[in-house]
């Protein structure tokens, strides 16, 4: 079973925020669920979500040295697989203990539990190249954001 | 062999997870099945597992297990997660 998010380089503006001022982490994730919902991808609800899995298992999503990725279980409140992402103005601390401060905010919302999610391998590509997170935190354009997303998405998903 | 990588959700962190895994398994020439899953569920998940991955946050939340747990940092640094996969079942 696989489900498509919309491709990388494709994410639509609203799905994409740049240089928003978060106070801490909390805000930081109310602002990638706002691009989300925004997107038409989730009721504001999947934030909160998203909140409380961090506040139950602690700051695991931030799988990456200044890289976050936010995300819930599917619920009544996820309306399509999507993704966001939303660049900090200024780094916040997720209370992690390798990969703080954060600069980039990824949400992803799926529909479905148990699918073999295709398109989350196309981001490993793209972050598997450590110059990414910097280059996406400094983006100055949703256009950047999507060359920069796009440039190592369409490589071999194997 | 079978590695469960394991998440809160078990459907984003898991995932880059589980295919920065097969990746690093391709370069050791290890052959595994490896699967995504949530802690919730990581007793059945991983019952028979020999390996699991996750996060430094959430080896608390998996509890006890017979599989090793592999602790990965960045789960996008290839290097790490080859180094400690071959460390684990090389």
């Amino acid at each position: 079973m696989t489900f498509s998010l919309p491709s990388l380089d494709q994410l639509p503006d609203p799905a994409i925020g740049l240089q928003v001022e978060a106070a801490d982490w909390r805000t930081a994730v109310r602002a990638v669920a706002a691009a989300l919902t925004a997107a038409g991808y989730a009721e504001p609800t999947y934030g909160d979500r998203m909140i409380a899995l961090v506040e139950e298992y602690g700051p695991y999503i931030v799988i990456a040295p200044g890289l976050a990725m936010a995300h819930a279980r599917p619920g009544p409140d996820v309306l399509a697989p999507g993704l966001a992402l939303v660049t900090l103005a200024t780094p916040v601390a997720f209370g992690h203990a390798h990969n703080d401060p954060v600069s980039v905010v990824l949400g992803l919302a799926a529909t479905e539990a148990d699918q073999h999610v295709a398109s989350v391998a196309a981001l490993a590509n793209v972050f598997n190249d450590e110059s990414v997170v910097p280059a996406l935190a400094a983006a100055v354009s949703p256009d950047e954001v999507r060359r920069l997303l796009g440039a190592a998405a369409g490589a071999d998903l194997s | 062999m079978k590695i469960v990588a394991i998440c809160g959700a078990g459907i984003g962190t898991s995932e880059i997870l589980r295919v920065n895994a097969v990746r690093a398994l391709e370069r050791l020439d290890i052959e595994a099945d490896v699967s995504a899953s949530d802690v919730a569920s990581v007793g059945s998940a991983a019952a028979d597992a020999q390996v699991i991955l996750t996060s430094p946050e959430l080896v608390g939340a998996i509890g006890r297990t017979n599989a090793d747990v592999v602790v990965i940092e960045n789960y996008f640094d290839l290097e790490e997660i080859t180094a400690k996969l071959e460390a684990a079942v090389g």
